[in-house]
């Protein structure tokens, strides 16, 4: 069966706001890394 | 792709339909006015807190809580989808108007939930998270699921899983529990029956068609008018310790005195209301000036926690 066109816009919907909230995890995550270990993570021999 | 249609005739979130929902209906499921008082209690914990707490890992804690505290909204919406379609303040919520089926709720909840305790442990520590974790259970397992359909000290017991976020907001910062965070804990925890009772009273009608023991439909208005009281004055007593254990100004002192005055008085004004009486006016003004109440003294909290280190800065 064929997608209504409001349930298209839903799964639209819900596919942006899922794609943010994945992005804003990242964001987080990378934050929590770089306070907890501090500014010697990016203080490291090559 | 090949999907089944929504079925109108079928039991409330029973099949496996393609959700209607967009993402509104998702973040409505997390009961965001409920979200805000979370954030807000949560942050002035964080505040009155002693110690210090990198900003953004406090920010995350805050999202955290936030986020725990929509799975704990979510959880309720899953579980009460039949009390909400019957009752008119909840009919349009997205389970019961049929945009979001429960399963998909309960999978949102639970998901929502262990990201938000693990994430918390992760950034601040793991008190806070299992603080968190253990409100989010208390909420939906303890009140929603077991308390409110079974006794009339529903809110007064569930409250506890409101009053809990200035404690994580303490102990996310801190790590521990003290009398200070407990305190702040009881000012919620006896204020939120005073607050629920002076809606179930005007409200009372919604809550006896969907089968809720609320106070007023199991002991009568004229015993919950009585406890609304007793509870509006522990509460105002509650409020002003803060400053008698010294973790707050006597300024704070004097705000609280007269804003629990101001609670007294318009529990009292509830006591007042004659039997019968349909509009119930004292119950609404009692039930706004709750809201304004908790709003104010906590604000006060954060003015009195902040003012000094701002006046430090200045100086």
């Amino acid at each position: 069966m064929e997608l209504t066109e409001a349930q298209k816009k839903a799964r639209r919907s819900r596919s942006i706001a899922l794609g943010l909230v994945l992005a804003a995890l990242v964001v987080l995550f990378y934050v929590i890394t770089v306070v907890k270990l501090g500014p010697g993570l990016f203080d490291r021999p090559m | 792709m090949s999907v089944t249609s929504t079925d109108e005739n079928l039991p409330l979130g029973a099949a496996p339909i393609l959700s209607d929902g967009d993402a509104r209906d998702f973040f409505a499921l997390l009961k965001p006015r409920v979200m805000s008082l979370v954030v807000f209690t949560a942050m002035v914990g964080m505040l009155v807190a002693p110690g210090h707490i990198n900003p953004a890992i406090g920010f995350i804690a805050v999202l955290c809580i936030a986020i725990g505290g929509g799975a704990s909204g979510a959880l309720n919406m899953w579980y009460e989808a039949d009390i909400d379609a019957v009752m008119k303040r909840t009919s349009n919520r997205p389970i019961p108007a049929g945009r979001i089926d429960r399963p998909t709720a309960l999978g949102f909840g639970l998901t929502l939930a262990a990201f938000s305790v693990f994430t918390l442990g992760l950034a601040a520590n793991w008190l806070a998270a299992g603080l968190l974790a253990f409100t989010i259970f208390f909420y939906a397992v303890v009140y929603t699921i077991w308390l409110k359909r079974s006794t009339p000290q529903n809110i007064v017991i569930g409250g506890a899983a409101g009053a809990l976020p200035p404690m994580i907001g303490w102990a996310a910062v801190t790590g521990d529990v003290s009398v200070a965070s407990v305190v702040l804990f009881l000012i919620i925890f006896l204020w939120t029956p005073a607050h629920f009772w002076a809606l179930a009273l005007f409200k009372s009608g919604d809550y006896g068609k969907a089968g809720i023991p609320m106070m007023p439909n199991v002991a009568g208005d004229a015993s919950t008018k009585r406890q609304i009281v007793v509870y509006a004055v522990l509460t105002a007593i509650s409020a002003v310790l803060p400053t008698a254990l010294g973790f707050a100004s006597l300024a704070y002192g004097a705000v609280a005195v007269v804003l629990g005055a101001g609670f007294v008085w318009y529990s009292i004004g509830v006591l007042r209301m004659p039997e019968g009486d349909e509009k119930m006016i004292p119950a609404k003004k009692m039930f706004g000036f709750s809201l304004l109440y908790l709003a104010i003294i906590f604000g006060a909290l954060m003015v009195d926690a902040l003012v000094p280190p701002l006046l430090a800065m200045v100086g």
